[in-house]
């Protein structure tokens, strides 16, 4: 049955069989076919032999060079931190209100904190940090600020968050409802006497008093805000939730108040300061000192 | 010549032929499926997994149904890049009680594996309702419906029940009152036992996530879904970090 010959023409062994005449050729394979082939199992062999692979009763072969994908990572990120370390260090040594002093320092941690901004604030304050009117979020460009605009106060800021859930030490005050406080022509005043403080309306009495009597307490009697509190200033042409007549209304009767997360713990100390100084270096950072004079603060600190 | 002719017997018998196939293949599987089910590597335990509260599986059944998961994924790879963006990589034991999983090979948003707790309730609704009015350059669709559709809540002790079929390990009790606890963690102030709501499921997070506190709407269950991810494992204590770099093997 099995008649191996080899066939004239080509030279070349047969297979054997033979169907009504028809032969098989048994051509060998090509040599760099077959040289591949015994490559890849000599790479396999190494492989398994170098690096984890055969999964045993209670964990894989380790392969003798002890690589992990995970060790890799802590490996690389450690050449990394090595490599930003006295950045760091000296980011992280330094009193956050000293740092403008140190302009080398400063402009490293302004870098740092503008690539941490895109990743983990632009969602909301957007990419160049200019806020969004219709949604609430605070433009971070201006030099109005709700709670504070030095160092320090914006590092707090990040560290602890605004009206954050769960967060002792977060930033919080509530904006009661006036729904149903005032009627119509009172509200229109008090609207009036709002848009007045900014030079947008002319002055309205009425609405004066009715401001002195429920607002002045937080806002202040000129309506300049208080950032103990976080009640924004309203005698300036920047708008939280928007300047007109709706708009003002609305935020009276049903005040929407922002709430951003807290930091702690999501980004290290240093990546907050770095933030911090980015924010800062926007356009509206403030001096520490000025805030350190400010009355409010020293009320706080007698008791 | 003898075992040539041997191999000619399977060759033309098909049922031989397909029952030797059939353990040739198996041999393959047992090799490289079985052992994941018992080795270390794969069944590391972690801390602070526990079942999803009833909204928040609810949440990541919209989650599911919606097809969130064909451009986001859920698994934070160890490399750097990734790592630095999105906080810790994964570990197998973060989807324990997930029934599928919602890893992921192909990303086109963000992987939301730790997004909880990133952004407030507000972002996530009005992200929800119109992506670009946040992220303008987003091409992610609009799903503002799911604030004006109540979530379905009758079948939530089923869906606890189901759960439990494939080893979630859900107590009678939270079975019990599934219902009860989606609208408590939806609205503290329906008048439920919070307290005891927060002991059987740790690290709940208890308020009204769309801001309409009246009703309880797929928009909650989905927030309060995202807001839980990756929330529930402490991976960044340093001990858990250098024993995870240590190991080998994998």
């Amino acid at each position: 049955m099995i008649n191996k010959r080899i066939d004239g023409p080509t030279g070349t062994e047969t297979v054997g069989h033979e169907w009504d005449g028809i032969e098989e050729l048994d051509t060998p394979m090509p040599r760099w076919w077959l040289w591949t082939l015994y490559l890849t199992i000599v790479w396999g062999v190494v492989y398994v032999i170098l690096y984890p692979a055969w999964p045993l009763i209670d964990k894989a072969t380790e392969g003798v060079l002890g690589w992990s994908s995970r060790g890799e990572l802590a490996e690389e990120m450690s050449v990394v931190d090595q490599a930003r370390v006295t950045v760091r260090e000296e980011l992280s040594r330094i009193p956050i209100e000293r740092l403008p002093e140190n302009s080398g320092l400063f402009a490293q941690a302004v870098a740092g904190g503008r690539s941490a901004f895109q990743v983990h604030c632009s969602q909301c304050h957007g990419s160049g940090a200019a806020g969004s009117q219709t949604l609430g979020y605070p433009n971070l460009n201006d030099d109005d600020w709700l709670w504070g605009g030095d160092l320090k106060a914006i590092e707090y800021t990040l560290v602890n968050g605004i009206r954050a859930p769960g967060v002792e030490d977060t930033r919080a005050s509530v904006m009661p409802p006036f729904e149903g406080a005032f009627d119509a022509a009172q509200l229109d005043a008090l609207v009036d006497h709002v848009l007045s403080l900014g030079g947008k309306e002319t002055r309205n009495p009425a609405g004066a008093q009715t401001f002195q009597d429920n607002c002045s307490a937080c806002h202040g009697p000129v309506g300049e805000g208080n950032r103990e509190l976080g009640a924004p200033r309203l005698n300036d042409a920047i708008w939280l939730y928007g300047g007109s007549r709706e708009q003002v209304r609305e935020q009276i009767l049903n005040p929407k108040m922002g709430r951003m997360p807290h930091w702690s713990g999501r980004l290290d100390p240093v990546t907050i300061k770095m933030l911090s100084a980015y924010v800062w270096s926007l356009g509206g950072g403030e001096e520490f000192v000025e805030v350190a004079e400010d009355p409010a603060v020293e009320v706080d600190e007698e008791p | 010549m003898g075992l040539a002719s041997q191999h000619k017997k399977l060759e033309k018998n098909i049922n031989l032929l397909a029952i030797g196939s059939f353990i040739a293949v198996a041999i393959g599987g047992i090799v490289e499926i079985a052992p994941l089910f018992w080795i270390d590597n794969t069944i590391e335990e972690v801390e602070g997994m526990r079942p999803y509260t009833p909204l928040e599986q609810a949440g990541r059944n919209i989650y599911v149904r919606e097809g969130c998961y064909a451009c986001h994924s859920q698994m934070i790879r160890p490399f750097r890049d990734e790592v630095e963006r999105y906080g810790h990589y994964s570990l197998a034991a973060e989807s324990m009680y997930d029934h599928p999983f919602q890893w992921g090979s192909k990303r086109t948003g963000p992987d939301l594996a730790r997004v909880g707790g990133r952004y407030s309730d507000e972002w996530h609704v009005q992200h929800l309702k119109d992506p670009q009015s946040v992220v303008p350059e987003s091409i992610m669709p609009q799903y503002s419906f799911l604030g004006d559709t109540p979530l379905e809540m009758d079948n939530a002790s089923d869906m606890l029940i189901a759960l439990r079929r494939v080893g979630v390990p859900y107590s009678d009790r939270d079975v019990g009152q599934a219902m009860a606890d989606m609208i408590l963690q939806a609205n503290p102030d329906s008048g439920g036992d919070v307290e005891d709501f927060q002991q059987r499921y740790p690290k709940v997070q208890v308020r009204d996530f769309d801001g309409d506190p009246g009703t309880v709407t797929e928009m909650d269950a989905l927030v309060a879904y995202l807001q839980m991810l990756g929330t529930l494992v402490d991976v960044d204590s340093a001990a858990a970090q250098e024993a995870l770099a240590e190991e080998k093997g994998r």
